[in-house]
């Protein structure tokens, strides 16, 4: 029972990660219609980054915020300058430049700060709590994911910005017609997925080691909570992705040998799936002819 | 013989002549003479370099197989590069294990790639877009491992080698295995080409393309969506299983991390490059996948992959609707206009 409660506690700090990408996916996907297949690498970029300013000595939660400002800059801008261009191409068209941008995030990091993988300081102790239930580094993860959460709630159901932006992901041409520069909301959304992604990233980094091809695996289990919650829901986002840490977790202790753990977790996201086709959470959508 | 159009319609009303062919008869002289070239086109080439060619005609039919899917249906699909597998270790398999030759492990190979897909297909009519691809995803990340997982079957990690096959005797050529299969993978291209033709001009192909524009206005004229859907899935996986077991003979050899979630994704960004929903656009699709890693390779060792993305930027601003799909109306409208038709 004991080891059972630890395994389902570490999921949920591996769950709070995808769940973070997880929702950085959703809010690409409700504003702009489009899977950012890019999103595990960008935010790979910005811990190389937040790496970089601890290396010349920032103090982490400094190195953290200034990082957070400049992943949130740079999303913008390549809403603005990238993905604007094929805003009204074949879906086919943008998610090729999407797979384009994973593949020169990657490569780039690589030329940069070669492939040699890097330890990344963590902000959290290692100890045990809880009766050895978990990690405080673990608490510290879920704790930050949290507090990213409620930020962001109070962002979007509070302030006039958040309002603007759910109108123009929800019906972009009457939000227009309201006034509310859609294209600018677009980039903020952008901003922000890319901002919770480097969140993500610097929680994660400390477990699995700074290298570029670190968020690979993250991104494609945040993907399968993000479709597992109803890629249209926040909330979904938010329960999918721990719903999946949980699940791989146990999986990998339970079932089976790590060799087919991906295949069996996938397995059973897709059975959910053939019986909630829109997701946990999502709801279906309705399409005029 | 059919009596030509223009003899019993007035002058400039009727299919104009050039030359004495009529614009059908052009079409098949061109088809003709590019085939012959393509044909001839070893005998000019180093071995390496026919040997590239052959994997571009590979690659080619695989993307033309995505584009049934994709292109015409609009189900997106990250996990091809497992069905091309299925196809592989089919040919790697019967050749390896029963001795068969490999010209007939075309056949089985096709059959259980178009089995797989439409059960496969089948599951997959309740997902679309992004579900789609996530399921078609988990499928490209699980094969490798499966591949490992039944290795009493598939050799595991050392894979399969293969002999490569030489020129039958009784044709008699004086050919090496290189420019043999270049001169087999050739014609499987050519008739897999005018079998999408034949599926995709017709009613088959307007189907596919109804039920990706509006689905259930094309349910309300009366097309079986299911049926179609699952036969594209179906026509699409045999197609690049055929690629897969064609690819396995030529390169001599199976392994597990041959067929990992970056050939799927590379048929994928192929098919756009080349023109989704164009049947041509496949063979440029091809030489993009064959050529464009290669030559990032050589212009820069540092950052290789991020000169391939920039590359697939670029093609996609240029032309959004792919080289073929872009490219091909603007040409017909210039000849449409200068042409033999004088219109």
């Amino acid at each position: 029972m004991h080891q059972f409660l630890q395994q389902i506690f570490s999921g949920l700090a591996a769950g709070s990660i995808y769940a973070s990408v997880a929702l950085a996916l959703v809010m690409i996907y409700r504003a702009t219609d489009l899977v950012n297949f890019a999103q595990g690498e960008m935010a790979m970029f910005s811990t190389y980054i937040a790496w970089t300013l601890v290396n010349v000595g920032l103090p982490f939660w400094a190195a953290f915020l200034i990082t957070l400002v400049v992943s949130f800059l740079g999303g913008m801008a390549i809403e603005r300058v990238i993905i604007r261009p094929v805003e009204n191409a074949p879906v086919l068209a943008a998610v090729v430049v999407t797979i384009a941008l994973l593949l020169i995030f990657n490569s780039t990091a690589g030329w940069i700060y070669t492939y040699t993988v890097q330890d990344f300081p963590s902000p959290f102790p290692d100890r045990p709590v809880l009766g050895a239930l978990i990690t405080t580094r673990d608490l510290g993860v879920i704790a930050v994911t949290l507090l990213m959460l409620v930020i962001l709630f109070v962002f979007f159901r509070f302030t006039a910005t958040g309002l603007a932006m759910r109108a123009a992901a929800q019906n972009p041409e009457s939000a227009r017609l309201c006034g509310i520069p859609v294209g600018r909301m677009l980039a903020i959304g952008w901003g922000l997925a890319a901002a919770i992604g480097a969140t993500a990233g610097i929680m994660v980094a400390p477990v699995l080691f700074l290298d570029p091809n670190m968020m690979g695996g993250v991104l494609i289990y945040a993907f399968a909570g993000a479709l597992l919650g109803g890629i249209t829901s926040p909330v979904g986002a938010v329960v999918g992705g721990l719903i999946v840490g949980v699940t791989e977790n146990l999986v990998g202790t339970y079932l089976i040998a790590s060799q087919l753990k991906l295949t069996v977790a996938f397995a059973l996201i897709i059975l959910v799936l053939v019986f909630k086709p829109n997701g946990l959470f999502g709801s279906a959508v309705v399409r005029r002819v | 013989m059919e009596k030509p159009v223009s003899s019993i319609m007035p002058e400039g009303l009727g299919v104009d002549h050039f030359a004495g062919l009529s614009p059908r008869a052009w079409q098949w002289t061109l088809a003709l003479v590019l085939i012959l070239l393509a044909a001839a086109l070893p005998f000019a080439l180093s071995k390496y370099h026919v040997f590239e060619l052959t994997m571009v005609m590979i690659y080619a039919i695989a993307v033309l197989g995505l584009n049934i899917l994709t292109g015409y249906n609009g189900q997106i699909s990250l996990g091809h590069g497992a069905f091309f597998a299925a196809g592989a270790y089919t040919a790697a398999i019967l050749m390896h294990r029963y001795g068969v030759p490999y010209w007939a492990t075309l056949p089985p190979a096709a059959l259980i790639c178009f089995i797989l897909g439409v059960l496969f297909g089948l599951p997959a009519l309740r997902f679309e877009g992004p579900y789609l691809a996530l399921v078609t995803l988990a499928l490209a990340l699980a094969m490798p491992q499966l591949l490992k997982y039944f290795d009493t079957w598939t050799g595991g990690q050392q894979g399969i080698n293969l002999v490569k096959p030489v020129p039958p005797a009784w044709l008699d050529l004086d050919l090496d295995r290189d420019r043999w299969l270049y001169l087999v993978a050739l014609a499987v291209l050519l008739v897999a080409m005018r079998v999408a033709a034949n599926m995709l001009h017709g009613r088959t192909g307007r189907a596919l393309v109804a039920i990706r524009d509006q689905p259930i206005a094309a349910a309300a004229m009366g097309i079986n969506t299911a049926h179609y859907k699952t036969l594209a899935f179906g026509t699409s996986t045999l197609f690049t299983g055929v690629a897969g077991a064609l690819a396995a003979i030529v390169v001599g050899y199976v392994s597990p991390e041959g067929y990992s979630l970056f050939l799927s994704v590379s048929f994928l960004v192929g098919s756009a490059v080349g023109g989704i929903a164009t049947i041509g656009g496949a063979i440029v699709g091809g030489f993009f996948i064959q050529f464009v890693p290669n030559l990032a390779n050589d212009i820069s060792d540092a950052a290789p992959w991020a000169l391939y993305g920039l590359a697939m930027l670029l093609f996609m601003y240029a032309m959004p609707c792919g080289v073929v799909g872009t490219l091909g109306p603007w040409l017909t409208r210039s000849i449409g206009r200068f042409g033999p038709t004088g219109r």
